[in-house]
């Protein structure tokens, strides 16, 4: 990479910090419990829109990993989900009624939070959907990885997202507040995944799994991305560029080794495909608030009419983190 | 006789205490060096903390840096403390604040008591030892290191070559021959009184002080000097990776710690609670007087280096991407391509499948479709069939589909109808083996029912795509198994190829064919290719075919029943 390029990434990165210092005025504080923030405490940034159904289990599920904080913006919620959180005594909540589109969907506030508050921190950056796996989650907190990453000198740890899917009709089971979503979904596509390399930001560019492969069967370009750098040491001159997936400087794109080893790397297990999928795609479409003018929402409405099974044959029913480090769908790297 | 105890603490002091306290309730005497790095407060907190034991002694603070002198004074410093304070102590144990004692105190004293002249330092010459990071071995012994490698990386490398390209170089005193090892040494006082109290000593600190890591080679050096008695080994369990950090242990590693047998591990997690309530509380431990062990633990992380610098072959994922030659294996198991053997033969697929055992594909790389074996829409990982996404990303299909079916061989058709994209991929692979049966393309055409102007464009595209692609297996960078014959070579002798092609795949033990595949038709194919010439193409590829052949001069037109099961 030459100079000229990198001092361009430069100006964009500066430019996605004056722009996330800009937006914070879109926020409005409705709980600040930040200074119980202890210095080496894990941190989880999220922005959510009427989530109040998933909320207990992901709280309870990043407690569990032990998160000690969570930092969370609500985009004009209508179903209690801020109230809710309000009264959690480790949640920090700001809400804000502007456009999520218009804030980057959602990183411009986010990186304005990171950049006042996870200064220092690793900071785990999540939507009310994701639940991160690791190697040795099972046996080991987030709080090992951490120490070791930080340990490896490394800053940054790469989670792709797996989209899981329940066998049979979306909304045949109900989801209820507190559950386990992985009971309903516990399905997941474990080898049709597309790789490219993005040279200009030194990320991967994963494409595929099952909305790939029911939504978007002839245009595979338009499917979602599915690379994930979500846990980040963070320092205040980070920025994320285009959700979770990169990040400036880019050498924190750089979770993948390019001379045949694996670095170690997670998994997060997405539970969009809950019976709440249905109501939210036709929601969203309304409010045409998402990537690309919504085109996942159009594909998935148009899809969803005929009522379709993400389910097939091949499906792979989920166990733990060891099948998926047999899968090659992350890798423990060095760590033992 | 006891045992000295030096602990080197510098973070997680509670655990340090823990370990402390353990030593001296078993009777050692423990001298600990508090890094120079660490508050002042938190500090007097920590030696207020141990007041209450007598054994316990904190010695003179130095800064500790990894890489540096700081830590061998640090261990100096205490270890003179040690021997002056502690009459009665006849062996030394270099330890840190994250190691761990695994076995009762009482079975290591016993252990340095039946061996009273042992002095267990591992110690081997620069030539010998496999660990060296960052390539300096012999150099660090004979070059100066003034910055940290730390916090100025640069500055380092750069006056490592300025040192390398003025030829520097430091005269080692007295005739020493560098010995490196393990930093976590147990020594006897005999030895390592006569290293601090050596009159030279001045001159080998000094000459050390500046050598890279010397941590790992000041005692190992000198106890070559002294000792009677040297076994070269560490009594410490402690596992590097490839960046030589020490590997981390945690409380799911309880059950191989314990069956390693070994007296002390570094370095544990801080907060590893059941390693430290395990090993520290439970004193049962049944006597077991085995000599050290860690050959399994050597296992797994010998496993965990490997996946971090070589990989699984043949995988892409979000952390392993490797560039091109790279790969450690572009894919990864054994599969066959076969070119032109289904236009030659009606029963090809079904025929290999029952030959081989092995999973026979149509044409995966078809223009329009993706022909899994069995028409199935999808196969192992959900791949699905769909031509839009095998085209988004061929290479990726293809490595998907052989990492899926791991432990399956896959064969499947190809030809120059189908994708051409992968064709590179394909011959770069040393897991390929590809056959070919050049100009065998042109048998559908001549079955088929088309005007012969349109036959004539297809056919001069076919030959052009397919010539390009056997200049790809042809080219000298072509890694996969290749094997190609021309049309008419190929009819002449089919068993004889056929068999070797089987054999090397080899699923099962060798034998001759029983039965082969029904050959099409071919009346009359001289005559079509004639006619192809007649209009100004020029078919090359299939090889010389008579215009007649016998066949097209036999009266009555039996299906061709040609060659012989030998």
């Amino acid at each position: 990479m030459g100079i000229w390029q990198s001092y361009r990434l430069r100006i964009q990165r500066r430019r996605w910090l004056v722009r996330a210092i800009r937006k914070r005025r879109e926020l409005r504080t409705v709980a600040n419990r930040t200074n119980r923030i202890r210095p080496s405490d894990l941190l989880v940034f999220s922005t959510l829109r009427n989530e109040v159904v998933r909320l207990p289990y992901f709280l309870e599920y990043y407690r569990e990993q032990g998160i000690n904080h969570f930092l969370i913006v609500d985009n004009d919620s209508t179903d209690g989900s801020r109230e809710y959180l309000e009264k959690q005594p480790d949640v920090s909540v700001w809400s804000s009624g502007h456009s999520y589109k218009r804030s980057r969907f959602g990183v411009d506030w986010l990186n304005w939070l990171q950049m006042r508050y996870g200064h220092g921190h690793w900071c785990l950056t999540v939507d009310p959907d994701e639940f991160l796996i690791y190697p040795f989650c099972d046996t080991r907190p987030l709080r090992a990885l951490t120490d070791w990453l930080d340990a490896s000198s490394i800053k940054s740890f790469s989670a792709m997202l797996l989209d899981m899917y329940p066998k049979g009709r979306l909304n045949e089971q109900p989801y209820r507040p507190g559950q386990d979503p992985f009971e309903i979904a516990s399905w997941f596509d474990a080898g049709n995944y597309a790789i490219e390399k993005n040279k200009k930001f030194g990320n991967l560019w994963i494409q595929g799994g099952p909305r790939s492969r029911v939504f978007f069967p002839d245009t595979p370009e338009l499917a979602p991305a599915l690379n994930k750098i979500p846990l980040v040491k963070w320092d205040r001159r980070y920025s994320y560029v285009s959700s979770t997936h990169m990040l400036l400087p880019r050498g924190l794109n750089q979770v993948y080794d390019e001379w045949g080893g694996e670095k170690a790397s997670g998994i997060l297990l997405h539970a969009k495909f809950l019976d709440t999928f249905t109501v939210k795609a036709a929601e969203e479409l309304e409010r045409k608030q998402h990537y690309a003018a919504s085109v996942e929402y159009k594909a998935y409405a148009e899809s969803m009419r005929d009522d379709p099974e993400l389910w097939c044959k091949w499906s792979e029913k989920y166990i733990n983190w060891r099948q998926l480090e047999i899968l090659g769908l992350m890798s423990k790297g060095n760590w033992a | 006789m006891s045992v000295g105890i030096i602990m080197l603490v510098h973070t997680a002091l509670d655990r340090a205490e823990q370990v402390a306290r353990h030593w001296a309730a078993a009777g050692c005497s423990v001298v600990i060096h508090v890094d120079g790095n660490v508050g002042r407060k938190t500090n007097a907190a920590f030696q207020k903390s141990l007041s209450d034991v007598a054994d316990i002694q904190f010695c003179k603070r130095h800064k500790c840096e990894w890489g540096t002198w700081g830590i061998v004074a640090a261990a100096q410093s205490a270890a003179e403390q040690i021997l002056a304070n502690f009459e009665n102590v006849r062996h030394v144990y270099l330890s840190s604040g994250s190691c761990l004692p695994l076995r009762p105190v009482d079975e290591l004293i016993e252990y340095l008591d039946s061996r009273p002249r042992t002095d267990f330092i591992e110690s081997a010459t620069t030539a010998d030892v496999p660990w060296t990071v960052g390539g300096l071995d012999q150099e660090r012994f004979t070059m100066r290191f003034p910055f940290s490698w730390k916090r100025h990386r640069y500055l380092f490398d750069k006056y490592v070559e300025l040192q390398r390209f003025v030829g520097w170089k430091r005269k080692i005193p007295n005739g020493l021959v560098p010995h490196m090892g393990s930093q976590w040494w147990c020594l006897t006082r005999q030895t390592l009184s006569a290293i601090l109290e050596d009159p030279e000593r001045d001159t080998y600190d000094t000459y050390f002080s500046k050598v890279w890591i010397p941590d790992e080679s000041y005692f190992q050096t000198l106890a070559r000097q002294y000792s009677t008695n040297i076994e070269s080994r560490s009594l410490t369990l402690s596992k590097f990776d490839f960046q030589g950090k020490p590997h981390i242990f945690y409380d799911d590693h309880l059950q191989l710690l314990r069956r390693s047998d070994c007296f002390v591990a570094r370095k544990i997690w801080p907060r590893a609670e059941r390693l430290y309530s395990a090993f520290l509380t439970d004193a049962a431990g049944a006597m077991k007087k085995t000599e050290p062990n860690p050959a399994k633990i050597d296992r797994i992380f010998a496993k965990a280096v490997e996946r971090r610098t070589r990989g699984r072959p043949g995988l892409y994922m979000q952390s392993r991407f490797p560039n091109q030659d790279w790969e450690n294996g572009v894919t990864s198991g054994r599969y066959s391509v076969f070119e032109g053997f289904s236009d030659l033969f009606e029963d090809f697929e079904p025929w290999l499948a029952k030959a081989t055992g092995s999973k026979v594909h149509g044409h995966l790389f078809h223009k329009e479709y993706v022909e899994f074996s069995g028409k199935q829409t999808a196969i192992n990982g959900a791949l699905s069939d769909s031509a839009a996404h095998r085209d988004y990303n061929p290479n990726a299909f293809l490595t998907n589909l052989i990492w899926n079916t791991r432990g399956e061989r896959q064969c499947f058709q190809y030809g120059p109808s189908d994708n051409q994209k992968v064709g590179w991929t394909l011959a770069r692979d040393p897991n390929a083996q590809i056959s070919v049966i050049s100009g065998a393309w042109a048998v559908p055409l001549f079955k088929s029912n088309r005007n012969f102007a349109e036959i004539r464009k297809i056919a001069a595209k076919m030959q052009q795509i397919e010539s390009k692609h056997l200049n790809v297996l042809r080219s000298p960078h072509a890694k996969a198994r290749i094997r190609i014959w021309t049309m008419a070579e190929f009819i002449e002798a089919p068993m004889e190829p056929l068999q070797t092609i089987i054999d090397e795949i080899g699923q099962n033990a060798l034998r001759r064919l029983a039965e082969v595949p029904r050959m099409t038709d071919l009346k009359g194919f001289g005559q079509f290719l004639q006619n192809l010439k007649n209009q100004g193409m020029h078919p090359y590829l299939m090889g010389d075919f008579p215009v007649y052949s016998e066949d097209d001069l036999a009266p009555n037109s039996q299906p061709r029943k040609p060659y012989l099961v030998q």
